[in-house]
C-alpha cells in the first residue's frame, strides 16, 4: 500500500514538473527593425495581439515559407511563386499550379505587409489579414493543391518541426492556424526601405537631374499626378494599398474588387501595388499584361481606357491621359527605378535557410 | 475649545453641507461633435456614393466617389481636438468627442482644413499613412479636402473631377512660391452645456458648388490644386457649407 502511495506521488509529480516545463517554455520577442523614415512618417505597423513576432516563430515561418511539403507533390512552396530575388515575386505572367494550371494574376510582390493598414491582401482585397491570406494557396486546386490536413500531418512526421513549433508557439502538435501564424510572421519581416530614393531622403546621396525631374513628375497635378495614389517622400510606402479603376480596359473579363464585394460599383478595381522594387517586379499590373516600365508609363500617359468605373483620378480620359513628353516619361522610370532595394533582395535573413 | 478649532469645525460642516444640500453636479460633461453631409438638405450617406443622383447649381449632373477633409482645431470652450480626418465614403472620423467640457456656456468653433501654422509638412503619421499629403512643389502640408467624382458633361459623356482645396498656391515662379492660407474658421456660437451633448454640424455638399462662385465642372474639373484662382474661389464657397443642425 505504502508502495503504491509512494508510486503515485512520483508519477503526479512527474507530470507536474514536465507540464511545467511546457509553461514555462517563453519564445524571444523578435525586434522588427523599422527604417527610419517608416517610423518618422507612418503609423505603428499591425501586429496581432494573438500572433505577435518572436524568434522562433519568424525563423519558423521562414522556414515554412520555403518548404514544399505545403504542397500535394511536394514540388512547390511559397517562394517558388514569391522568389526573393524578384521581391517575394513571379517573373510569369501566370504562375503556374503543381498540376500545370496558370493562376489568372501576376503574383503580387510582398513586402512592407506589415503596415497594409487595411489588411485586405490580393489584388481584389478577398482575404483579411496575412493569416488569412496564408490558407488560401495551400488549398487551391490551380496553385499547391493540397488538404491542411495532409500539410500538418507532413509536417507532424517531419524530423524538425515539432521541436520547431513548441519552441514557436509552445505545443508540438501542428495544425493550419499555427502554420499560416509562422508564415505571417516571417512575412511581417519582409521590410524594404532602403533604396537610393530613401536614402536621397535621408540626406545620404542626391539624385540625378533625370531622377529629380522624374519625382516632380510623379507629384505635379499636372503631370504624372502619380502620387494620390501611390505614395509620396512622406509616403514611404508608395501605395496607399487602396483599391481603383486604373483605366486598362474599357469592359472587364476580370472584375477584381467587385467580384469579391458584389457591388458593381467595384467592377475593374484593384489594390494599388507600391512603386518601390519595380526593377525586380515585372510583369505589371494585376494580369501582368505589361512586361516593361516604358509600356505602364505609356498607359497612363495615351492608352487610359473609359469604363463607368475609371477612377477619378485618371486624368484627361477622352485623350488617353496625361500626354507626358518623351523626356518626362525617360525621367519618370528613371525615378521609379531609384526606389529598387537591392539590400532588401539580397538579405540573407529573407533567403531559403 | 479654542476659537480656531471652532472655525475649523464649521467650515468642515458648512463645505460638508453645501454638497449634500444644493444636488448640483458642476462636473465637466462630454461634448460630440458631429459632423453629418446633404445635399441641399437631402442626407448623403455611403450608399449614395458613385452613382450619378446630385446636380450642381450650374445644371451638371455628378457622382461623389471620394469625400474626405480635415477639420482642425476642433474647439469648445478651451477644451479642444488638434484635428481629425473625416472620410464620408467610409463613415469614418465622423464624430468628435471632447472630455471634460465645463458645465456652463462655452463658444463652439471648429476650422476647416489647416491654419498655416498647423499645417505643417509631413508631420502627421495619420495623414501621411493616408496618403492626405501636398507635394512640396506646391508647397507642402496637407490637403483640406479631396472631394473626387464624376459629371457629365456637354456630351452627356462622363467625366472626371477633382475638387481638391489645399492653401492656395501660386506656382509663376517655382523656386519662390506664393502661398495663401485658404483654410477659414467656422464659428457655430455659444452654447450652455449642462449634461453630455451631440452637436450636428451639417455640410451641405451642393454649397461647394454655389455660392459666391457658381462653380462649371466643364471649366474647373481637374488639375486645381496648383490653380490658385479656384483655391481663392473654393475658400469662398466654402464658407457657407457648414451649418447648426440638431442638438
Amino acid at each position: 500500500m505504502t508502495k503504491n502511495w509512494v508510486f503515485l506521488s512520483l508519477v503526479f509529480l512527474l507530470m507536474n514538473c514536465s507540464s511545467k516545463e511546457e509553461e514555462i517554455y517563453t519564445p524571444v520577442a523578435y525586434n522588427l527593425e523599422i527604417p527610419s523614415l517608416f517610423a518618422q512618417k507612418l503609423i505603428a505597423p499591425i501586429i496581432p495581439a494573438n500572433n505577435p513576432l518572436t524568434q522562433e516563430g519568424v525563423a519558423l515561418g521562414k522556414k515554412l515559407f520555403f518548404e514544399k511539403l505545403l504542397s500535394k507533390d511536394k514540388t512547390q512552396s511559397c517562394a517558388t511563386c514569391h522568389n526573393p530575388k524578384k521581391a517575394f515575386s513571379d517573373s510569369q505572367q501566370f504562375s503556374v499550379g503543381i498540376d500545370g494550371n496558370q493562376g489568372f494574376r501576376n503574383a503580387m510582390p510582398l513586402f512592407n505587409l506589415a503596415w497594409n493598414f487595411n489588411e485586405l491582401f490580393n489584388w481584389d482585397g478577398s482575404e483579411f489579414s496575412l493569416e488569412n491570406q496564408a490558407f488560401e494557396p495551400v488549398r487551391n486546386p490551380i496553385e499547391m493543391h493540397e488538404t491542411w490536413k495532409n500539410v500538418a500531418e507532413k509536417l507532424q512526421n517531419h524530423p524538425q518541426y515539432p521541436t520547431l513549433f513548441k519552441k514557436a508557439f509552445g505545443t508540438s502538435t501542428i495544425d493550419s492556424v499555427l502554420i499560416t501564424k509562422a508564415i505571417a510572421q516571417f512575412e511581417r519581416t519582409l521590410i524594404s526601405g532602403n533604396s537610393k530614393f530613401d536614402r536621397f531622403l535621408r540626406g545620404e546621396t542626391s539624385l540625378t537631374p533625370e531622377e529629380e525631374n522624374g519625382f516632380n513628375v510623379f507629384m505635379d497635378e499636372a503631370r504624372g499626378d502619380c502620387f494620390h495614389c501611390h505614395g509620396s517622400n512622406n509616403n514611404p510606402l508608395w501605395t496607399d494599398n487602396l483599391f481603383h479603376n486604373n483605366g486598362l480596359d474599357k469592359t472587364f473579363t476580370d472584375l477584381g474588387l467587385g467580384a469579391k464585394t458584389g457591388d458593381p460599383k467595384d467592377n475593374g478595381k484593384f489594390k494599388s501595388p507600391s512603386i518601390r522594387n519595380l526593377a525586380f517586379t515585372p510583369p505589371y499590373m494585376h494580369d501582368g499584361r505589361f512586361t516593361t516600365l516604358e509600356e505602364v508609363i505609356n498607359h497612363y500617359s495615351e492608352g487610359l481606357q473609359f469604363s463607368p468605373t475609371i477612377d477619378p483620378l485618371m486624368k484627361k480620359v477622352s485623350q488617353g491621359g496625361v500626354q507626358l513628353s518623351a523626356k518626362d516619361k525617360a525621367d519618370l522610370k528613371a525615378f521609379l527605378l531609384s526606389l529598387s532595394d537591392v539590400e532588401f533582395i539580397n538579405n540573407l535573413a529573407f533567403k531559403n535557410p | 475649545m479654542k476659537p480656531i478649532y471652532v472655525l475649523v469645525l464649521l467650515t468642515f460642516l458648512f463645505n460638508s453641507c453645501e454638497k449634500k444640500d444644493c444636488c448640483v453636479d458642476f462636473d465637466p460633461v462630454t461634448v460630440t461633435v458631429k459632423f453629418t453631409h446633404n445635399w441641399d438638405g437631402t442626407p448623403i450617406n455611403q450608399n449614395d456614393f458613385d452613382n450619378f443622383k446630385f446636380t450642381t447649381e450650374n445644371g451638371e449632373l455628378i457622382s461623389i466617389e471620394l469625400l474626405r477633409y480635415v477639420v482642425s482645431n476642433v474647439t469648445i470652450g478651451q477644451i479642444n481636438k488638434k484635428y481629425q480626418l473625416i472620410n464620408v465614403g467610409e463613415n469614418t472620423g465622423t464624430e468628435i468627442v471632447l472630455n471634460q467640457v465645463p458645465q456652463g456656456n462655452n463658444f463652439v468653433k471648429f476650422r476647416f482644413g489647416f491654419a498655416d501654422v498647423d499645417n505643417l509638412d509631413g508631420v502627421y503619421q495619420d495623414l501621411n499613412s493616408s496618403s492626405f499629403n501636398v507635394p512640396m512643389m506646391m508647397g507642402g502640408g496637407y490637403h483640406y479636402m479631396q472631394f473626387d467624382g464624376k459629371y457629365k458633361d456637354t456630351n452627356n459623356q462622363d467625366a472626371n473631377f477633382n475638387y481638391h482645396t489645399i492653401r492656395a498656391v501660386n506656382l509663376s515662379n517655382p523656386i519662390n512660391l506664393i502661398l495663401e492660407d485658404t483654410s477659414f474658421e467656422v464659428e457655430i456660437g455659444t452654447f450652455e452645456f449642462s449634461k453630455n451633448t451631440t452637436i450636428e454640424i451639417k455640410m451641405n455638399v451642393a454649397e461647394w458648388f454655389k455660392n459666391p462662385n457658381l462653380w462649371d465642372l466643364k471649366v474647373l474639373n481637374t488639375v486645381l490644386m496648383p490653380n490658385f484662382n479656384a483655391q481663392k474661389m473654393m475658400n469662398e464657397n466654402g464658407k457657407n457649407v457648414f451649418s447648426l443642425g440638431k442638438i
